[in-house]
């Protein structure tokens, strides 16, 4: 008989020690990854720079050419920027619906959150109304973000009736995304072609749209949530056991669940709103991260957190090699890059992933 | 050392009663209780009424407690999961609850001695999605003793264990109750083990407390006749212990138990 289990009989906390540590190495891993990412993305585009110009602009702005320096501030860094807030806000979203939720499909998209948003921007582009009279200017995202928030409320004040489970906050959110998408296409059947085509445009996303103002918006908004997030880390971990465990484990569950829905609603409203319908991240970002670090909330909030940055800065980069010059819908790259190395995860991964 | 009574308490899902007027002076703390009865009795319900899990009529008395909301720890029935943790993760989760980020090595030291002391040290780091239905029945003791609760209520601890890990847990938690001083409430279905382990027993039987006593008394003919429905003797094996022997299903008893006492209250308390 070959000796098949005979492991060491290390201690667990040494093991434990070592699997915290191989953690917090991926997850400085990935940091690297991003930050690496975003050099290559300012240093992408109609004109190319070096990584040794980028980092000059960086970090000594006085130094370079004007011509550089415009470009890279002014242009590419708030690009580049919200690619990193928008997909860490999404990310972020995704795997905290997953997590309260108990399901594994849970997305700001399959929520009807994204679907509400993208109502909201055609009823602008398309018939003109602004839902919030105040600001006619940017009627487009001031729509896109108020549709988003009355979808989320409407799942958070469905969650809070007695004898609704997560089952049905999933049914209630796939409701919502086909009457919001069924609401769309009649919108669309009546634009003019000139509107139908922004239509189009908006919802397949685009992170051209950017300003740093919206970088600092979306931003702020990570540095409110995530801080929550993390404060609840161990109750949320516990969340995964079942809700009848991590009772017992004195976790107020309902008051942990809409604390959080509520909290994820704004983390996924105001991107949604100003860079369009990018579903994709929201979905994968937090599998990926689940894949690499587990279910640990003190891993897995910060691995999602950079994993969804890190998927829509890697697409914003090759969205600009694959055809040079076109500026391509990020919602759609993201999908496209993103499936085949989500396929390639699952596949080669022989661990559960959900 | 910390005591605890219950006082006429009850549960309610939406209209239907479950549980009853359920009350006991004093539960004796360093031995072990089984709460014994029949399927949809009312156990798993008082366990969860005892915790606070659910809310109802009555007041559960608990006193001298160093600890405070932790004092009491249910561990369910249902142990399945499908997060991607590891074991020992799980049981880190259940220790930290309600605590900072920071792991300190005093309490790793103690999820070691905790995995140990159920011998599943082997287990620690796999996948919970990876595991047998009583390893998972194992690893939820575990996340229940780490919480080193002062009350502890186990919802059929041992219903997918093996016969060596059946007697052996008990045992354990027989002997940890005395060691600490811990009130320990267990719900099982094998009444030999009761009779073995359970200084006493409480029977549960259509969300009411039948009797209550030394389960030596408790466990007799007549109540595995008028609760069970089953003809069973009693009898002393050659070591000694009694032993409960079924015979044949009692015919005169109705064929099934209604599922729900389905009392109907006027309005939920
Ligand atoms: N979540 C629930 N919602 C509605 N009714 C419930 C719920 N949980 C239990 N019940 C009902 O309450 C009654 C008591 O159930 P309980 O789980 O306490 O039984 P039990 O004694 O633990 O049974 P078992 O030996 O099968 O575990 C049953 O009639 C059951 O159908
Ligand atoms: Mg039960």
């Amino acid at each position: 008989m070959a000796s098949v289990v005979l492991e060491p009989a290390l201690a667990g906390r040494i093991r434990y020690r070592a699997l915290a540590l191989r953690r917090i190495l991926v997850l400085a891993g990935l940091t690297v990854a991003l930050v690496l990412s975003v050099c290559v993305d300012l240093a992408l585009g109609p004109a190319r720079y070096t990584l040794a110009q980028v980092i000059s602009a960086l970090t000594d702005p006085a130094a370079v050419s004007d011509q550089l320096r415009v470009v890279i501030w002014d242009i590419r860094l708030p690009i580049a920027l919200i690619a990193v807030t928008v997909g860490a806000s999404l990310s972020t979203a995704g795997a905290q619906m997953q997590t309260i939720l108990a399901n594994p499909l849970a997305s700001p998209f399959t929520l009807g959150i994204s679907a509400a948003a993208s109502f909201g921007a055609a009823l602008a582009l398309v018939a003109g109304v602004a839902l919030f009279p105040g600001a006619v200017q940017y009627a487009v995202p001031v729509n896109a973000f108020l549709m988003a928030v009355a979808a989320s409320l409407f799942i958070y004040f469905a969650s809070t009736l007695r004898g609704v489970s997560v089952q049905t906050i999933v049914l209630l959110g796939i409701a919502l995304v086909f009457t919001f998408n069924a609401a769309l296409s009649l919108l669309e059947y009546l634009a003019s072609e000139q509107a139908l085509a922004a239509v189009v445009f908006w919802t397949m996303g685009s992170l051209t749209k950017a300003t740093w103002d919206k970088v600092a918006i979306t931003a702020l908004i990570l540095v409110l949530t995530l801080p929550l997030f993390m404060k609840d880390a161990w109750a949320l971990t516990a969340l995964r056991l079942g809700d009848e465990k991590a009772e017992s484990m004195g976790v107020n569950v309902r008051a942990l669940r809409l604390k959080t829905l509520l909290l994820i609603s704004l983390l996924a409203a105001i991107p949604v709103s100003f860079v369009g319908t990018i579903g994709f991240v929201g979905l994968v970002g937090p599998h990926i991260a689940r894949m690499c670090v587990g279910e640990d909330q003190r891993f897995f909030l910060p691995c999602s957190v950079i994993c969804g940055a890190l998927l829509l800065s890697v697409t914003s980069v090759v969205s600009k090699v694959l055809i040079p010059g076109a500026i391509l819908p990020i919602g759609v790259i993201t999908a496209l890059v993103g499936v085949p190395f989500f396929f390639a995860l699952i596949f080669s991964n022989r661990r559960r992933a959900w | 050392m910390v005591a605890l009574a219950l006082d006429g308490i009850g549960a309610a899902y939406g209209r239907h009663i479950v549980l009853a007027d359920v009350g006991i002076d004093v539960l004796k703390a360093g031995s072990l209780t089984a709460v014994i009865g029949p399927n949809a009795a009312g156990k798993s319900t008082l366990f969860k009424r005892i915790a606070g899990l659910i809310k109802g009529p009555g007041l559960v008395e608990l006193s001298d407690s160093a600890r405070g909301e932790r004092a009491i720890c249910y561990m369910p029935q249902d142990t399945g999961a499908n997060a991607v943790l590891t074991v020992y993760e799980s049981v880190l989760l259940a220790a930290k609850q309600g605590s900072s980020w920071k792991v300190h090595d005093g309490e790793l030291v103690e999820i070691d001695e905790t995995l140990k002391a159920l011998r599943i040290e082997d287990l620690a780091f796999r996948g919970l999605g990876e595991l047998s239905g009583g390893q998972r029945q194992l690893v939820s003791l575990a996340q229940a003793l780490v919480r080193r609760p002062e009350v502890l209520l186990m919802d059929e601890p041992t219903s997918a264990l093996d016969l060596h890990r059946q007697i052996e847990v008990l045992g354990f938690v027989a002997s940890l109750a005395e060691r600490t001083g811990m009130i320990v409430l267990i719900a099982l279905h094998d009444l030999n083990h009761a009779l073995r382990y359970c200084a006493n027993a409480i029977v549960i039987a259509n969300g009411q407390m039948a009797v209550s006593g030394a389960s030596a008394e408790v466990i007799n003919e007549a109540m595995l006749r008028d609760i069970y429905k089953v003809n069973a003797r009693i009898e002393r094996c050659s070591k000694g212990r009694p032993l409960v022997i079924v015979d044949s299903p009692c015919l005169e008893a109705p064929a099934a138990q209604p599922a729900q006492p389905a009392q109907k209250v006027p309005a939920p308390v």
